[in-house]
C-alpha cells in the first residue's frame, strides 16, 4: 500500500496501472457529486409531468420522448441553436483573428511601447463585462445594433481579447527566432513568416483560445438578455430561461428543453477537454 | 533552409516573396525597413486595438458620465445631480444586502472550492486506469451554460421538489427547509449552487499546473523516503503557487460581478428584497428593467471600483507574499 502511493506520483512513464480502492472511491464521489443532477434533468425529460409531480425522485414509468420530440419538433429549439451557433463562431473568429495578430506583434516585434501596450491590454482583465453591460447597452443602442448578432458578437469579442492575448503570447514567443530568421533569407517578409509558419505551429493554442471562447459565448446570458429583445434572435440560453419561465406547470418539457441545449456544449467539450487543459499549461506557468 | 521551410508549411508549397518585399535587404534601406515595421505593427494591433477600446474600455467612460444624472434613458441625459446616485445606493438597505452577499460568495467560494478542488486536482493527477473519464465527468458543471445549471437546481430545490422528495424518502424529512425562498436561507443555498458549478474551473487549472510540476522533483522526494502526502504538501504545493493565486484572482472577480445563475435560480420576490440579489443582479433589476439609469451606472461604477481596488489589493498583497515566501521558505529549509 504504502509503496504504492509512494510510487504513483512518478509512474508517468510506466503503463498506466489500476490504482487502489481508495482512488476509484474517491474519484467515483467526485463524479456522482458532478453529474446525479445532470443525469436527474436528462432521465426527468422521460418522463410526464404528472409522474414527476407524483414522486419527484422517481425513475420514468413507463418512459416516454414525448417531451423530446415535442421539443424537437415545435418549439423554436432549432432557430434559438442557429442563433446560438452564428453568435459564437462569429465571436470565435472575431477574437483568433484579432488576438492572433495583436499577439504576434506583441511577441515578435520590439519596438517602444510594447510592454505599454501589452499591459493596456491585460488591464482588460479587471474590467468585469457584467460591470460594464449598462454603458454597453446605451452603446449599441445609439449606434443601432440592438437586436442583431453584432450586439453580441462585437463585445463578446472585445471582452475576450485580453485573456486571448495573455494565453497566445508566450506561445507565440517561445517559436525559435531561428526559423524567423530562416524564413527571411529565403525572402519570406514578417507577414509570410506570421501566415505561413506561425499559424501553423501554434494550432495547439488557437484551438484552445478559440474553445474557451465558443464555450463562454456559447453560454452567455447577460449581454443577449439585454441587447436580443427580439425573439426571432434568441440564442439557447435566453430560450431556456424563457420556455421555464413560460411553462412553469410543463416541468417535464422543461427538463426536456434543458437536456437538449446542454448536450452541444458537453459534446463539444467532451472531444477538446485535452486541448483546453494542454492549452491552459503555458498560461498558468505563473 | 527551404526545405525546412517547407516542411514546416505542409500547405503553401514552395514559399515565395510575397509582392512588396525585397528579399533580405537589411542593408539596402534602413529608413524603409524601419517604417514597414511601424506599419505591420500598426496594421495588425489596430483592429484589436479599436474593439478594445471601444466596448471595453469607453462603455465604462460613460456609465460614469450617466452615473451624475438622473436619466431615464430617453434623449441625452439632463438632470445633473452630482453624486447624489452614490449616496442613494450606500443608504439603500437592498443594496447594502447585496453588497454582503457578494462579500458571502466572494469568501465563500475562495474558502469551498479552494480546498476541494485541491484536493480533486491532486486525486485527478494520479496515475490510474480511467482518470480521463473521470477528469471529463469532474468537468461537467463548469461546462454547462449558467442558466442550465440555474434552472436545472431551481427544478430539484423548489418547495416539494426532488431534494425534499429524497430528503423525505431516506427518512429526513426533517430537514425539509424552503431552500430557495426563505430569506436567511437562500444565499446559502445559492453558494452551494455556484459552488458546484465553479469548482470544476479550479479543477481544471490546478490539473493543467499539477502537469507543469517536473515528475523529476517527485521522484527525487520519492527516493528519498517522501510519503506522497507528504511530496504533495512539501513539493508539489508550493510549485502550485501561481496557479492557485490565478485561480483565486479569477474566482473574486467572477464573485464580484456574479449575475446568470443568481438570476435564473432565485425567485424574483426573493431577489427584491435583497436575500439574494448580489451588485449585478441589483444593477440590472433597477438600471435596465427599472429604466433608473442613471442609478444603474452609479451602480456599474460601485461595481467596477470595488472589483479593481480589490485586484489591485490582490495583485500587491500577493506579490509581495510571494517574494517574502520565495526568501524564507529557501532559508528555512535544511
Amino acid at each position: 500500500m504504502t509503496a504504492n502511493t509512494v510510487l504513483s506520483p512518478s509512474a508517468k512513464r510506466r503503463p498506466v496501472s489500476w490504482g487502489n480502492p481508495l482512488t476509484y472511491a474517491l474519484a467515483l464521489a467526485v463524479a456522482a457529486v458532478s453529474i446525479t443532477p445532470v443525469v436527474y434533468v436528462i432521465i426527468g425529460g422521460f418522463r410526464t409531468t404528472p409522474q414527476i409531480v407524483a414522486n419527484p425522485a422517481g425513475l420514468p414509468d413507463p418512459w416516454v420522448v414525448d417531451n423530446y420530440v415535442r421539443v424537437l419538433t415545435q418549439s423554436d429549439f432549432w432557430r434559438q441553436a442557429f442563433n446560438s451557433a452564428v453568435v459564437s463562431l462569429g465571436t470565435t473568429l472575431g477574437v483568433v483573428a484579432l488576438g492572433v495578430c495583436a499577439a504576434f506583434v506583441l511577441a515578435r516585434y520590439t519596438f517602444r511601447g510594447r510592454e505599454v501596450l501589452y499591459t493596456f491590454f491585460t488591464l482588460g482583465l479587471l474590467f468585469p463585462a457584467g460591470a460594464a453591460i449598462l454603458p454597453l447597452y446605451l452603446m449599441l443602442r445609439d449606434l443601432n445594433l440592438i437586436n442583431s448578432y453584432y450586439a453580441v458578437i462585437l463585445p463578446q469579442v472585445a471582452f475576450s481579447l485580453p485573456l486571448t492575448i495573455v494565453i497566445l503570447r508566450p506561445f507565440l514567443s517561445a517559436i525559435p527566432r531561428e526559423l524567423e530568421d530562416a524564413a527571411a533569407i529565403d525572402g519570406t517578409g514578417r507577414l509570410g513568416f506570421l501566415w505561413r509558419i506561425m499559424l501553423p505551429l501554434s494550432r495547439p493554442a488557437l484551438v484552445t483560445v478559440g474553445i474557451l471562447a465558443f464555450v463562454t459565448s456559447w453560454n452567455a446570458f447577460l449581454l443577449p438578455l439585454l441587447v436580443l429583445g427580439d425573439a426571432s434572435l434568441h440564442t439557447l440560453p435566453l430560450g431556456v430561461q424563457n420556455f421555464s419561465s413560460q411553462y412553469t406547470s410543463d416541468t417535464a418539457g422543461i427538463l426536456a428543453f434543458t437536456s437538449l441545449a446542454m448536450l452541444p456544449a458537453l459534446l463539444f467539450f467532451t472531444f477538446a477537454e485535452k486541448q483546453i487543459v494542454g492549452g491552459l499549461q503555458g498560461a498558468v506557468k505563473g | 533552409m527551404t526545405s525546412t521551410n517547407q516542411t514546416l508549411n505542409p500547405a503553401g508549397g514552395v514559399p515565395a516573396s510575397p509582392a512588396g518585399l525585397r528579399p533580405a535587404g537589411r542593408t539596402s534601406n534602413r529608413a524603409a525597413e524601419t517604417r514597414r515595421k511601424w506599419y505591420e505593427i500598426i496594421g495588425l494591433t489596430t483592429p484589436a486595438i479599436v474593439v478594445y477600446v471601444m466596448f471595453v474600455l469607453v462603455p465604462m467612460g460613460f456609465a460614469f458620465y450617466y452615473s451624475l444624472f438622473r436619466w431615464r434613458g430617453v434623449g441625452p441625459p439632463t438632470e445633473y445631480i452630482g453624486f447624489d446616485n452614490y449616496v442613494m445606493a450606500f443608504q439603500d438597505p437592498i443594496f447594502l444586502d447585496a453588497l454582503r452577499n457578494n462579500a458571502i460568495i466572494v469568501f465563500g467560494s475562495l474558502a469551498i472550492q479552494g480546498p476541494i478542488a485541491l484536493g480533486v486536482a491532486l486525486l485527478l493527477n494520479r496515475n490510474f486506469r480511467g482518470r480521463t473519464v473521470f477528469r471529463l465527468l469532474a468537468f461537467v458543471p463548469y461546462v454547462l451554460a449558467e442558466v442550465t445549471v440555474g434552472i436545472m437546481w431551481k427544478l430539484i430545490l423548489t418547495d416539494g421538489g426532488t431534494f425534499d422528495a429524497l430528503l423525505r424518502s431516506i427518512g429526513l424529512g426533517g430537514l425539509v427547509q424552503p431552500w430557495l425562498a426563505d430569506l436567511d436561507l437562500v444565499i446559502w443555498t445559492l453558494l452551494f449552487v455556484l459552488t458546484w458549478k465553479y469548482v470544476g474551473f479550479a479543477i481544471i487549472l490546478l490539473l493543467a499546473g499539477l502537469s507543469n510540476v517536473p515528475q523529476e522533483l517527485n521522484e527525487a522526494a520519492a527516493i528519498d523516503g517522501a510519503s506522497w502526502w507528504q511530496i504533495q504538501r512539501h513539493v508539489t504545493l508550493p510549485l502550485l503557487g501561481p496557479t492557485i493565486r490565478i485561480w483565486m484572482f479569477l474566482s473574486m472577480i467572477g464573485s464580484l460581478q456574479v449575475f446568470d445563475v443568481i438570476w435564473v435560480t432565485s425567485v424574483p420576490a426573493v431577489r427584491s428584497l435583497g436575500a439574494s440579489a448580489t451588485m449585478a443582479t441589483y444593477m440590472v433589476d433597477n438600471g435596465f428593467f427599472a429604466r433608473l439609469w442613471g442609478y444603474g451606472n452609479a451602480v456599474a461604477v460601485i461595481l467596477f471600483a470595488i472589483s479593481f481596488v480589490a485586484a489591485l489589493l490582490f495583485q500587491r498583497f500577493l506579490l509581495r507574499r510571494d517574494i517574502e515566501g520565495a526568501i524564507t521558505r529557501r532559508a528555512n529549509r535544511p
